[in-house]
């Protein structure tokens, strides 16, 4: 065997300690690392790892009328989701969920990718409003896909139809370029907000805040225990100024086959009414996450259904805007002792202006040239005010300046005048075009609801409120001070003006003035009506009168003539005449009155037109062929013909037809599972104290003698 | 001869039998079934450790089997042994049912059997007979070449199967041997210069795959942290997380979650971290080092050249499978699927260590026979 010599170099041995030393010593500085250096980084890893947070989704506040009934409110449904604390899911995992999901794969891949810049915590949506088959699916592969999830969340129920659909607005999620935008640094992706309309206007107030569930999981992802929970904060319910009976009628007057608006307002206290645009869209299609095709139509619908005309409709006034022009006129000391001939027109400034009324209107004075629209009356009227003083009461009115309605993007219209020239053209004013403004054309444009306050105004003797849709008592301070609903302006009108001004007004829809047959027996309604051009006639004749020149119809109205309690205005694009309008908003303003004293509401059908001349209008007091009467009549009666002796005598008994009542609305159209029993009536309709005035007895019909028919062109 | 033989093994029973060496051992196998008790409670392992005890109780049992035989007659049959390993090599790649994407075993229907495993003691036995016989203190480039072959060859076999994981636990043995050998250290820088260069070679055309994944998830874990990167994340989080003084027994949030891959077996390591802290990691690397330190002892007190060889042979394997598993739990190797040696669950790798063990005791007590 061997001798003990030195078998192996002992230095190589040593060698090999000290190597297995500095290994050790290598692999304790790992150890070391992890565990005290970065002990806590490591820590909160593996509570990620085992705590699952889960959104519980606050729902949002829903949308009530004045009396509490249900506009807007939500209902619930599934969305699947993706949890990605875990880190990114893979590829061909979000193939296979895209595939039992009936997803298009790239669709997804791309939203993900989008969306994983989110922290961890916050989930994925990837569907809404799944099928119980896409449930079933999610839940037999929860071990396969642990991230993916489902969650009850409450979606948006809009009343059908599009009704309202502009006040009330559209929720979607929130956009990248909300996001970047630092007014909205609270919100977080995926987070669904309002995009328009009340929705958007008081987002914050019906959003309410999210809560989450914390539970334990384990690596599968299965639910083991539950960590505290933080409850979701529910947004509040609004309540909008809305009287759902009103707006239903304003929906239903302008039907589906008119663009335009209706808006109807408290002069005393600025709370609208009603407020409807045409055309309109239907927000529900808004709710489930529109196509991209759906949005490009209604984008390049030239009808632009996704504006809201009432607010953001900026066109010429037309023969409206003679009533501020009164208001100057007699401020100014002018108009109260202008006298005028009109013959069909008159010249100013080497051009010849001519009057609606070819024949001409004769003499005119003041209240004449209201109730007849004399143009040449206010185009003189305008030339003696010059612009500037025009500019100044307009604006005094509101004109040219937007109301401050609490609703998103109102527009401001324009209110010229030299200095405007000069801002924006960078050239003179030029005194011929005070002329048209005179009439309320050229330059001027104004909205609906802009000219609804300054008709307002006027007819309250100077009483200029601030529309809005809620009521602030009901909305935090932070809206109160940001709205400013209580701001009320008190324009000087002198008296005798206004008095002469309102009395005129109540002739046009009397004989005798432009919009005769849109009188309601019974109700005072005082207004005026204006056709606007949108292009010159002689370019309307070179074009034929094709449809998309034809004139606007305006219409201002308000019951009664002074210290009103309800002004409306209408916008008929392509109406052409006022008087057409006028009918629009006289069948509005009787629903209102019938509310007010709990008579049945009929429904309301377009009124026929009557363009063919010779053709009757239709009869006062008809509204369409629907009448409500509540029993037959049995009239008695004597006469005798004329160059007779003898008394005839007969006893009639006069049936009305089937009884058409229908009761108020309990919901808007499409909401009525949100309905409750007994609505609570708040907030009545204001109310007047009752004068014992025979204007006021139900059923007496206004003492004026018969009206004489005028066929065709009216005013 | 037979006498003085029966008379010598039975006097080097009990007295030279490195108790200290096995009193570590099984400590550190204690400490291994407690963790495995933990790391299964509540799962369908459930109840492994006591698997577990067998295998350490039939590995005792190898151990002292091995320490009867007398390591010399053993070495003389080395060149059977050597050509049995690469015979039973190429079968399994002929014969053998793929498992897991690889043939490593030959169904016997009543076990498998995996013959990389034995190999490993068998190459510690031919690396050792080979120095035995070269007496140099010198080794030059040729029989450098001529004792690298010896692995090598086997060494190829098994990466055919492929099974890189195991294959490259043959190299320390070659290393240990050929540094305890007498190679010069130019042709140590040379061969790690060979080893760099040869290293994107392989890494294009040489790995498959999933061993590819492995090595690039080590660089980067959180960049696919589903899948390979996923038990690299694990397992730092399950150690990180356990803090100093650990999260107590079978309190490990990451182990007991199931977060934490294969507890018991591959990452074994992680899940005592997490459940007994810096601190208990630091007492079980502690018994590791007592455990190498005493085998290097022994190999210095061994009574001839072959008897180092052999017991370094068994200190470059363990020191090895010590580094690369706690290695990729600390995150500084990537993942294999080296096991931690007397801890991890498995019998095979019990049975091997046990067996290695063997082989020193064997060594150890005759180092007074001359």
């Amino acid at each position: 065997m061997n001798g003990r010599e030195e078998k192996v170099p002992l230095i190589r041995l040593a060698l090999t300690q000290y190597i297995i030393l500095g290994i050790f010593l290598l692999l304790i500085f790992g150890l070391w690392r992890l565990q005290v250096l970065h002990s806590d980084y490591y820590t909160s890893m593996a509570e990620q790892n085992r705590v699952k947070e889960v959104p519980i989704l606050a729902p949002r506040g829903k949308l009530l009328d004045r009396e509490g009934r249900a506009i807007v409110d939500n209902y619930p449904s599934f969305s699947a989701l993706l949890l990605h604390s875990q880190g990114k899911v893979s590829e061909s995992s979000l193939e296979a969920i895209a595939a039992g999901l009936h997803l298009d794969a790239n669709d997804l891949k791309t939203r993900v990718k989008r969306l994983s810049a989110m922290p961890g915590y916050q989930p994925i949506f990837i569907k809404y409003d799944i099928t119980p088959d896409d449930l079933a699916f999610i839940e037999s592969h929860r071990n396969e896909f642990p991230e993916l999830d489902t969650i009850t969340v409450h979606r948006r129920l809009y009343p059908k139809n599009g009704f309202m659909a502009h006040l009330i607005g559209y929720v979607g999620e929130v956009s990248e370029d909300m996001l970047n935008n630092p007014r909205f640094e609270l919100y977080n992706p995926g987070d669904v907000v309002g995009q328009s309309g009340v929705e958007a206007e008081y987002n914050d107030m019906l959003m309410g805040k999210n809560g989450s569930r914390r539970v334990l999981v384990n690596s599968k992802g299965k639910e083991v225990g539950e960590l505290n929970d933080t409850p979701a904060i529910p947004g509040k319910p609004l309540q909008l100024t809305i009287d759902l009976d009103l707006q239903i009628a304003a929906e239903e007057v302008l039907g589906d086959n008119k663009n335009g608006a209706i808006v109807a307002m408290d002069p005393k206290t600025g709370e609208i009414l009603a407020l409807a645009s045409r055309p309109a869209f239907d927000p529900n299609a808004f709710a489930v996450r529109i196509s991209n095709k759906e949005w490009q139509a209604l984008v390049n619908d030239p009808g632009k259904p996704l504006l809201n005309k009432a607010i953001q409709a900026q066109l010429a006034p037309g023969s409206t805007f003679k009533v501020i022009m009164s208001v100057a006129g007699w401020q100014e000391g002018i108009a109260q002792t202008l006298h005028v001939n009109c013959n069909g027109g008159a010249t100013f400034y080497g051009r010849h202006f001519g009057c609606w009324l070819k024949g001409g209107h004769g003499g005119v004075d003041l209240p004449k040239g209201i109730y007849q629209s004399c143009d040449v009356f206010f185009y003189t009227l305008a030339e003696r005010l010059g612009i500037e003083r025009i500019a100044k009461y307009a604006t005094m009115f509101g004109l040219g300046q937007k109301t401050g309605i609490d609703l998103p993007q109102e527009a401001s219209g324009v209110m010229p005048s030299e200095e405007w020239a000069l801002k924006n053209f960078r050239r003179k004013w030029y005194a011929g075009e005070t002329i048209s403004v005179g009439i309320g054309q050229g330059a001027v444009a104004v909205t609906p609801v802009q000219l609804l306050r300054a008709a307002s105004a006027i007819s309250m003797g100077g009483h200029m409120v601030r529309p809005h849709v809620v009521f602030p008592d009901k909305v935090s301070e932070t809206y109160r001070n940001a709205l400013h609903y209580s701001d009320t302006q008190e324009i000087a009108i002198d008296p005798a003006g206004w008095e002469t001004i309102t009395d005129a007004m109540a002739r046009v829809l009397l004989p005798g003035g432009t919009a005769p047959s849109a009188h309601i027996p019974g109700i005072e309604i005082a207004g005026k009506t204006g056709s606007a051009q949108t292009v010159s006639l002689a370019l309307r004749a070179k074009y034929a009168n094709k449809a998309e020149f034809a004139q606007n119809g305006w219409f201002v109205g308000f019951t009664p003539k002074r210290n009103p309690d309800i002004v409306v205005c209408v916008l008929f694009q392509g109406g052409e005449h006022g008087r057409l309008a006028a009918r629009l908003a006289t069948q509005v303003i009787k629903v209102y009155v019938d509310k007010k004293n709990h008579r049945p509401l009929e429904h309301l059908k377009p009124p026929p037109e009557s363009e063919e001349p010779g053709v009757p209008a239709p009869q006062p007091g008809t509204l369409g062929s629907n009448r409500t009467r509540q029993k037959t009549l049995a009239v008695s009666s004597f006469w005798s013909d004329p160059g007779s002796d003898h008394l005839e005598a007969a006893r009639f008994v006069v049936d009305p037809g089937p009884e058409k009542e229908f009761h108020r609305a309990v919901a808007a159209p499409g909401m009525e599972q949100f309905a409750q029993n007994e609505p609570p009536r708040e907030n009545p309709l204001p109310q007047r104290k009752k004068r014992a005035s025979w204007q006021n007895l139900p059923g007496v019909v206004a003492t004026l003698p018969e009206p004489r028919w005028r066929t065709g062109d009216d005013h | 001869m037979a006498d003085r033989r029966r008379s010598l093994s039975r006097y080097v029973h009990f007295r030279d039998f490195d108790w200290v060496l096995l009193i570590f051992v099984l400590i550190i196998c204690l400490l291994g079934v407690s963790e495995i008790y933990s790391a299964t409670l509540h799962t369908k392992f459930e109840g492994m450790h006591i698997r577990q005890v067998y295998w350490i109780v039939a590995g005792v049992a190898l151990m002292f089997l091995a320490s009867l035989i007398n390591y010399q007659a053993l070495l003389e049959l080395v060149p059977w042994m050597y050509a049995a390993s690469l015979v039973s090599l190429v079968s399994v790649l002929v014969f053998g049912k793929r498992y897991l994407g690889a043939k490593r075993w030959i169904d016997f229907r009543l076990f498998h059997f995996q013959p990389s495993e034995w190999v490993k003691l068998i190459l510690i036995l031919a690396m050792a007979k080979y120095f035995a016989e070269y007496r140099e203190s010198d080794l030059p480039f040729r029989e450098l070449v001529k004792a690298g072959l010896v692995v090598l060859l086997p060494m190829l076999l098994v990466l055919k199967q492929p099974d890189l994981g195991t294959a490259l636990t043959y190299i320390p043995i070659a290393v240990m041997a050929l540094v305890l050998g007498g190679m010069r250290p130019k042709h140590g820088i040379v061969l790690l210069v060979i080893a760099a260069v040869l290293m994107p070679a392989m890494w294009k055309w040489g790995l498959k795959p999933y061993q590819k994944e492995r090595l690039s998830t080590f660089v980067a874990p959180e960049a696919d942290s589903r899948g390979s990167g996923y038990q690299v994340i694990q397992s730092l989080v399950a150690v990180g997380s356990g803090g100093v003084w650990g999260k107590g027994v079978a309190k490990g949030t990451q182990t007991q979650g199931q977060f934490l891959p294969v507890p018991h077996t591959d990452f074994i390591f992680a899940a005592w971290s997490e459940e007994h802290g810096f601190v208990g990691a630091l007492v079980v690397m502690l018994l590791y080092f007592g455990v190498l330190m005493r085998l290097i002892h022994d190999a210095q007190t061994a009574p001839d050249r072959a008897g180092v060889f052999l017991i370094m042979g068994v200190v470059a394997v363990l020191a090895f499978h010590v580094l690369v598993n706690v290695g990729m739990v600390v995150g500084f190797m990537p993942v294999t699927g080296i096991p931690l040696p007397l801890m991890s669950y498995g019998g095979s790798s019990i049975l091997f260590t046990f067996l290695a063990l063997g082989i020193v005791m064997n060594v150890r007590m005759r180092r007074f026979v001359n």
